[in-house]
């Protein structure tokens, strides 16, 4: 008994694997052929600009504290007119782990992951990226926001009470209401 | 001790506090902002809302305020309960309708009062519509960076900055939501406390602005517990350091000294560190004068060479430098060989007022005791600029009328305005008499200027209405005498009276006259202080033993080519002596061998120069005037070449001398020799915990646990990360990895807590609110009063009198500029003045000389042309100095200059 039904699985599993010379070929000849990715694919990340074209980094480092594998560094500076900028901004690749919290985590928009995945190097060092590196030209995935037009601080070109939803700036020595 | 009832669960809590602080004391998370530990109560912000029940029967209650209410046996409150929590959330929500969404680019995100209780109460989104008040910022200096539109009105500022801190030029402007924090109009902040803000305000209208234009979040700051090194009061800093650089400095709460507050000096004067004229290679000075930088070996090798057999070699120590450096110097050269880097009246000051502080059988204050006083007399000193946070504490001290009204009428102290409304203008007396006008004058019951010599005669005459036996003062002017009287008899009324002296009038009869009053006031807790000019001036002074020789006594050594090598330990000698001897000195001597952290003039005349780690980079011990013994710890590893002092001494010890040096591989071994070769500093070891301390078997990490960017600060150097660096010398650790919570207070690098980001969360740190840390304050007092020897009085001062054809040189201290170190941050460079002359309306006159004027001033062989400043504080026939005369830093005691007008010489 336990012959016949040893053999009958045997047969099976012959008549299966035949069966697969059927089916179509799931293997993709990458680099040749590329894959598919989403516009929302998360690969390397950018620095983007804002619609204005200037820097939308402002050294918060919120995504170096968000960053699971510590792979963020960098250091704010102050520019003359007014705006914080990331004096050096760098990633290391070979850390990464692509997970995309650097993203949620940025205030400003700036930091973004893009559908790109090819980093492949022979030296390890090359995969660590500076700002002139991580910069795109473009405002990336959000077209329209802009962090300074939104808060209060002031910068060259936008005063107080500039930003959105700001009244003017109250003149503490009037005397009305 | 009464019981509380907080959402029905029984709180034991301390009698006569309100209860927000006890709950905080509790444990329990309490949103608060108006209410400040150092500032009590005023019920401004109605963040700590709590429901009161009358009895266990009510069920409704009403809403109270826990900052305004005492807690009283069997009150019951609910914190948790709906009405409570809904009443703080809209509370919360109304404080943010005009918040600028600007946290990305605010100094204070990360460490954020506001952010932290509004994560409390949970609330998430603005709901309102309507448009948000902006306001214009201000400038208010090189220190402070202002932003009002971040402003939620809690009023702390304008508290903390007028009536603690007896600032004017800051106030609360306008009315209803359009109130504004600032000055009348843009300017620097007047009050040298003015960088207090930035830890007093909860969230970032002011914020530190040398750290806003480099910034760092807390979370990425490596720290570690620090002692100022800006005066020798010795206040608990906490030092944060990113990519090798110092960011800030901030206050660590040490219950006995300096509470929670710094002054200006000691909060941006630590900026020094990051000057890049600071040396960092072993330089070696060749043919051409320049010099080459060696290998560190080649540096010890050279050194061995220089101070091998047969050499006859002789150190010069720093009031500047730890106790562990100035030790391991002698050691290396014998005490014979060995000064303490002080001119000779320095040092016979300090040891005159070591010998007065050890057997005068009154009590040396730690600057709690002094917020305490209820009489306070100054002789000689502007603690303002002498001892900054001295003067924070004696503003507090003329408190204690209004806390002793207060009592009668059973007013709690924390009921801030209420307190300060019934004491009005009554103050406890504070009398100064100093060489000038001081910025205690305000609250000062008294105040005059004299010569020194006319201040110790005052002094005596205290001494005297105090203590029959004494030699009465012959030929006191009548107003004197009754001044005299006056003062004696408000320090004989009191309870806790304080007598201050220092070394700023350079006087040993001024310094003799302020133990002499101490010593004749009857009370138990009579107290004695001085003020002394640098970090560890008592430390070396206590280091310092009867063989060694003076600082002439060197200069004849070296002028006689005596001396073969001269090793001199971070001191700039020309701010010590005349110009024209201390280059006798360094010419004379073989070889002149500098160690420093900073570029000095010394330096600059040195055969090799070493650099060292300052005290962000290194270990030591100072003693501070209170006799304190702490321990501060390095923040980060120095830079190339650069290593704490101790470590080159240690190195060039075991080349030379290895029998007495092996046995001292680490930095306690030197600390103990120190002590077990020093009887004064026996105890220096219970400073701080030493190399072995351990919590739960680990050490205290430098790195708050989301210190970000390990991975990736270094890999533009290489790819693969370094091991983190191991430190040997000291408990704490260069990684975020140890130990959590309670510890002592030597070891607090930075305070956090959970839910609790900014600088609030050290009441959880606190044994109660207010209270010491629990793991036991920071650093060991040296000295306890003894019994009273018996002491002879100086012979009685002659009278000074004015003469026409030369003024006294007094020296006027400023809290910029007049100290080494702080002056070469850039941020307190702006705030420096250029060297002046003060001169009274009288003399002025009579030399022709107006404000803005240049005068030129001649003694012995210098001569040199200066600003004119007139200020009629300044006593006749005298004139004030400011600091670093070009030619001349400080002046030994009694110059005497002849001034005559410069012919158009702004030019200068």
């Amino acid at each position: 008994m336990n012959i016949f039904s040893a053999l009958a699985s045997q047969f099976r599993t012959m008549w299966r694997i035949l069966l697969h010379t059927f089916t179509r070929a799931e293997t993709v000849q990458y680099p040749e052929q590329k894959p598919y990715l989403a516009p929302r694919y998360r690969g390397r990340i950018v620095l983007t600009l804002d619609p204005d074209g200037d820097e939308r980094c402002v050294a918060c480092n919120l995504c170096a504290a968000a960053c699971p594998p510590d792979c963020i560094a960098l250091q704010q500076g102050t520019r003359e007119d007014g705006r914080w900028y990331p004096e050096f901004f760098r990633i290391n690749f070979s850390r990464c782990i692509m997970c995309g919290l650097c993203e949620e985590a940025c205030p400003t928009n700036a930091i973004q992951l893009i559908p790109d995945f090819e980093m492949c190097e022979y030296d390890r060092s090359s995969m660590v990226y500076e700002k002139e590196h991580l910069m795109i030209d473009g405002p990336g995935k959000y077209h329209d926001y802009n962090f300074y037009r939104v808060a209060g601080m002031e910068i060259e070109g936008k005063a107080k009470g500039e930003a959105q939803n700001e009244a003017p700036p109250i003149d503490v020595r009037s005397l009305l209401p | 001790m009464p019981t509380i009832y907080i959402d029905d669960q029984p709180y034991e809590v301390p009698e006569g506090d309100n209860v927000l602080q006890a709950c905080l004391s509790a444990g329990l998370d309490l949103p608060y902002f108006c209410w400040h530990p150092a500032m009590g109560s005023v019920g401004a912000c109605r963040q700590c809302a709590l429901v009161q029940f009358r009895d266990e029967q009510d069920t409704q209650g009403r809403i109270v305020m826990g900052c305004m209410t005492p807690v009283a046996e069997g009150a019951r409150f609910s914190m948790q309960g709906p009405d409570a929590s809904e009443f703080r959330s809209k509370i919360i929500q109304s404080l943010m309708l005009n918040h600028p969404h600007d946290c990305p680019v605010c100094a204070e995100g990360g460490e954020c009062h506001l952010q932290d209780m509004t994560v409390m109460v949970g609330h998430r989104k603005r709901s309102y519509r309507g448009r948000k008040n902006t306001h214009r910022n201000q400038y208010l200096g090189p220190l402070v960076h202002h932003e009002m539109n971040r402003c939620i009105a809690c009023y702390r500022c304008t508290r903390y900055y007028n009536d603690y801190a007896g600032g004017t030029d800051l106030a609360a402007q306008g009315a209803h939501d359009h109130v504004y924090f600032g000055r009348q109009q843009d300017g620097v902040l007047e009050s040298e406390f003015a960088g207090n803000l930035v830890e007093v305000c909860p969230t970032g209208v002011f914020t530190d602005k040398p750290l806003v234009n480099d910034y760092t979040r807390k979370w990425d700051l490596q720290s570690a517990p620090s002692v100022c090194v800006g005066c020798a009061l010795g206040c608990n800093t906490s030092v944060g350091e990113r990519y090798g650089k110092l960011k800030r400095i901030h206050n660590r709460y040490n219950t006995e000294v300096n509470n929670y507050f710094l002054c200006d000096r000691g909060r941006y004067g630590g900026n020094f560190v990051n000057d890049e004229s600071r040396p960092l290679f072993a330089g070696l000075r060749n043919q051409q004068q320049r010099y080459d930088a060696i290998e560190q070996q080649q540096a010890l090798d050279t050194l061995a060479e220089w101070c091998g057999t047969g050499r006859r070699v002789a150190a010069i120590g720093s009031p500047r430098a730890s106790l562990e450096s100035n030790y391991l110097l002698r050691r290396l050269v014998g005490v014979e060989n060995f000064n303490s880097g002080m001119a000779d009246h320095e040092a016979a000051l300090l040891s005159q007022v070591h010998g007065l502080l050890a057997s005068n059988g009154v009590v040396t204050p730690s600057l709690q005791q002094v917020e305490h006083a209820d009489a306070v007399f100054i002789l000689g000193e502007d603690v303002t600029n002498t001892a900054p946070r001295l003067a924070l504490a004696l503003r507090q001290s003329v408190r204690s009328k209004a806390f002793e009204l207060a009592a009668e009428l059973k007013i709690p102290v924390w009921q801030d305005e209420a307190v300060r409304v019934l004491a009005q203008q009554q103050r406890s007396p504070l009398h100064i008499v100093a060489m000038s006008d001081t910025r205690l004058d305000d609250v000062a019951a008294s105040t005059a200027a004299h010569s020194p010599d006319d201040i110790a005669r005052l002094g005596y005459a205290v001494a005297a209405a105090l203590d029959n036996s004494l030699p009465a003062i012959e030929d006191l002017a009548s107003d004197l005498q009754s001044r005299a009287q006056q003062i004696a008899d408000d320090l004989r009324s009191a309870s806790r009276p304080l007598v201050i002296s220092g070394t700023a009038s350079q006087s040993a009869a001024v310094i003799d006259a302020a133990a002499a009053i101490a010593r004749a006031l009857s009370q138990t807790d009579k107290m004695l202080s001085f003020c002394l000019p640098e970090a560890n001036s008592l430390g070396v002074a206590m280091l310092a033993d009867a063989q060694q020789p003076s600082f002439s006594e060197l200069t004849r050594r070296s002028n006689n080519g005596e001396i073969d090598t001269l090793l001199v330990l971070e001191n700039d000698l020309y701010r010590r002596a005349p110009q024209s001897s201390v280059e006798a000195l360094l010419k004379n001597a073989g070889k002149v061998v500098v160690l420093d952290c900073v570029d000095t003039a010394t330096m600059s005349c040195s055969a090799l120069a070493l650099p060292t780690a300052s005290f962000a980079e290194a270990e030591g011990t100072l003693v501070s005037s209170e006799a304190r013994a702490q321990r501060y710890y390095p923040a980060f590893l120095p830079a190339e070449q650069r290593q704490p002092a101790w470590q080159w001494l240690k190195q060039m010890g075991q080349q030379l001398q290895p029998a007495r040096f092996d046995p001292l591989p680490h930095f306690d071994d030197i600390t103990a020799a120190c002590a077990a070769d020093c009887p004064a500093l026996s105890r220096i070891a219970e400073a701080g915990p030493n190399a072995g301390f351990r919590i739960r078997g680990l050490k205290v990490p430098r790195q708050p646990h989301r210190y970000s960017g390990r991975t990736a600060m270094l890999s533009n150097h290489n790819v693969h990360e370094p091991k983190q660096p191991v430190d040997e010398d000291t408990p704490l650790a260069f990684t975020m990895e140890g130990a959590s919570g309670a510890r002592p207070g030597a070891l607090l690098p930075f305070v956090w807590a959970p839910g609790w980001n900014s600088n609030q969360s050290v009441h959880k740190f606190q044994s109660r609110v207010g209270g010491p840390v629990s793991g036991g304050t920071a650093g060991v007092r040296l000295i306890e009063p003894q019994q009273e020897v018996s002491h002879s009085v100086l012979p009685p001062q002659p009278v000074f009198t004015a003469s026409d054809a030369v003024l006294w040189l007094l020296p006027l201290h400023r809290i910029f500029g007049s100290d080494e170190l702080s002056a070469r941050a850039p941020a307190v460079a702006e705030l420096v003045s250029q060297p002046f002359i003060q001169l009274n309306t009288t003399s002025a006159h009579r030399l022709n000389l107006n404000e803005g004027d240049y005068a030129i001033l001649s003694w012995a062989d210098t001569r040199c042309e200066v600003q004119v400043q007139i200020n009629d504080a300044i006593p006749d026939g005298c004139a004030g100095y400011g600091m670093d005369l070009p030619g001349a830093a400080w002046l030994p005691p009694d110059t005497h200059a002849s001034i005559t007008a410069a012919d158009g010489g702004s030019d200068v």
